[in-house]
């Protein structure tokens, strides 16, 4: 099976500003990829580049095998879902769907109308006049009646309230299962992709800070509490991606393949999150760990 | 695309076409009319005697606000194109982000580009061909009595007729797609395309429509044919002519006064009070002794002027200047959408 992405350092930069820099991923397909990071720190710009809306300063990139933009049969492999789902305003729903037959090959009239019908919008509402969930949802109908194998969203939720996250997120399950798509989506709050991703990209300052399934992801990584300790004293095998000091206690979030044996640790499990937060932390704080360059 | 193109069009389309079509209904109705109390008032004053400068004169006076009416609108509507058409066209789009809802179709931004140029544009340059081809056939009529006032090189009669609106109109569309590109945001872009426009409109004819062709440069003996009047300071008793070009309808740029020295003077030093060039002699056969008595002292006017039969290739100089430069901003929307563009 091909990858739904692979990267080779991978680099975008506007002017003097990389905002995106020596990336590396290579994405299974079949996942549905969440892409977490804070504002600002290239999400946009590396799904941009996957869709082909960029060409990379550096490095090399390949979607579903081919080059992104390239020509209309990888256009139409891939759907896109901008940020802040722009739809045109004065257009009706039923004209985006009109929009979509012609602009796509493989679009599928049925089931837009379906997807349309079974969100109870009404087909001659102009877009301008849908709520924000609304559109994102008009947005999503279009992505996915294209037929993409995969579709990428760019902070599809943002803009929305808790109920209408939780329908978009709902909606896009569904029809990731129906159609067998690969998904690639962004969000700045991992409490929005931990329900709905099997993979993780970390992307903090222009960097990924780490990439893999989450079920991995969580089994290798864990909190250890315990008396003082210098990072160093550690075992070679236990990455550090965080640490914490008190006068008397040391907490320490590693990653690790090898079970923990040392007695004087007490073991915690993390949550998505959690890990999630432990490496945009330890960008904030230091630029140069020993650590990056171990993860990959 | 071509659907979401016309889509998007039609609103602005309709204004503009639906305006035009209104016009040339007017135009239409009123123009064999003109046309024919042409005829007929040239026939009776021909057949009353001949001299017809005053059936001509009344005849332009009674048409004047139509033939300026007419002349405003076609020199209106490239700009009201550039502005209405061109600046939103893509501005629109990069402002609500919806180009990258287009872009993300199975459709290539060069061809998404190339549909909106492509149907916008032409659809520019047909209604101001239609509208070009209907006032310069309802003004003809007024056009031809109209020269001395406004000769047909001029700013005003030059620009509203004939093929070089069509060139205008491109040009326009083109600056204000490209304006809209480079500020993505709507209202600026028409403000700077507004702007731009209208300077170049203004440099075209005062700095640049003269140096098209070589102007015909004459030195002639002071008559009836370039005298547009004679002017008396009474401070001084001097006499200073204001010329004309030789022929009715010819363009001049510049005239110049000279002794016979060949030296540039401001006044010719002749008395108006006595001799050849006294007061008596309004009557136009005495008229023409003063004229032989400022020639025996040497006086001739250098003059350099586009003889009026310049006008259809000027016509075609100026619409490829602006089709080109059309053109060349066409390219460079291409390069940066393909390019620049996010």
């Amino acid at each position: 099976m091909t990858a739904a992405l692979q990267a080779q350092g991978l680099g975008r930069r506007y002017g003097k500003r990389w905002a995106l820099s020596d990336c590396t991923l290579d994405i299974p397909a079949g996942h549905v990829v969440g892409l977490v990071g804070p504002n600002g720190a290239g999400k946009t710009t590396l799904l941009n580049l996957a869709s082909g809306q960029l060409a990379p300063t550096t490095g090399t990139i390949r979607v579903l095998g081919g080059r992104p933009g390239s020509d209309r049969a990888q256009m139409g492999k891939v759907g896109f879902v901008a940020q802040d789902t722009p739809t045109y305003a004065g257009l009706t729903i039923t004209e985006h769907l009109k929009l979509g037959a012609k602009l796509n090959p493989r679009w599928d009239d049925a089931l837009a109308r379906e997807r349309i019908e079974r969100l109870g919008l009404d087909p001659a509402q102009r877009a301008g006049k849908l709520s924000g969930g609304q559109r994102a949802q008009l947005a999503l109908t279009l992505g996915i009646a294209k037929r993409p194998e995969l579709l990428i969203l760019d902070e599809p939720v943002a803009a929305l309230d808790p109920l209408a996250r939780r329908e978009f997120m709902q909606g896009l399950l569904e029809a990731t299962v129906e159609h067998e798509l690969s998904v690639v989506l962004s969000s700045h709050l991992v409490s929005d992709l931990e329900r709905t991703c099997d993979y993780l990209i970390v992307l903090v300052d222009s960097r990924v800070q780490v990439a893999g399934e989450v079920e991995e992801l969580l089994a290798t990584h864990h909190r250890l509490t315990g008396p003082q300790r210098d990072t160093g004293r550690l075992p070679a095998d236990q990455q550090v991606i965080s640490a914490s000091h008190t006068d008397r206690q040391s907490t320490f979030i590693i990653r690790t393949e090898a079970p923990i044996h040392d007695p004087a640790w007490t073991v915690s499990q993390l949550s998505l999150e959690d890990l999630v937060l432990a490496y945009m932390n330890t960008t904030a704080r230091t630029h140069h760990r020993p650590v990056l360059e171990a993860q990959r | 695309m071509i659907w979401l193109t016309w889509r998007q069009f039609r609103t602005a389309a309709t204004a503009v076409f639906g305006g035009l079509a209104a016009l040339a209904a007017i135009l239409a109705v009123t123009g064999p009319r003109l046309a024919d109390d042409y005829a007929t008032g040239l026939a009776d004053c021909t057949t009353q005697g001949g001299d017809c400068s005053m059936f001509v004169q009344r005849f332009f006076n009674e048409n004047q606000s139509g033939f300026l009416a007419v002349t405003a609108v076609i020199l209106v509507l490239p700009a009201l194109i550039g502005l209405f058409w061109g600046a939103p066209l893509i501005s629109r789009e990069l402002e609500t982000g919806t180009h990258r809802l287009v872009w993300n179709q199975s459709i290539t931004r060069t061809r998404w580009l190339a549909v909106k140029l492509g149907l916008t544009g032409l659809a520019a340059m047909a209604a101001t061909a239609l509208c070009s081809l209907a006032v310069t056939w309802w003004s003809s009529t007024v056009d031809q009595v109209a020269t001395e006032n406004f000769p047909r090189l001029g700013s005003l009669v030059f620009d509203a007729r004939g093929v070089v609106p069509i060139g205008y109109a491109a040009f326009a569309f083109a600056l204000g797609v490209t304006v809209g590109m480079l500020v993505r945001r709507a209202q600026l872009a028409m403000a700077i395309t507004l702007t731009v426009f209208v300077a170049v409109q203004i440099a075209m004819p005062t700095l640049v429509r003269p140096h098209l062709l070589p102007p015909t440069r004459a030195t002639v003996e002071i008559s009836h044919s370039v005298l547009d009047g004679l002017m008396r300071n009474p401070e001084n008793d001097a006499v200073r002519l204001q010329a004309k070009a030789p022929k009715d309808g010819d363009w001049l740029l510049s005239s110049q006064t000279v002794d016979a020295a060949g030296k540039a003077v401001d006044d010719i030093n002749v008395s108006l009070s006595s001799g050849a060039c006294a007061p008596a002699t309004v009557e136009q056969d005495r008229m023409a002794t003063c004229f032989a008595e400022i020639s025996r002292l040497g006086y001739r006017v250098q003059m350099t002027y586009h003889a009026a039969n310049r006008f259809w290739p000027f016509q075609w100089i100026e619409t490829g200047i602006y089709t080109t430069s059309a053109v060349a901003l066409t390219g460079f929307c291409f390069w940066w959408t393909r390019r620049r563009l996010s």
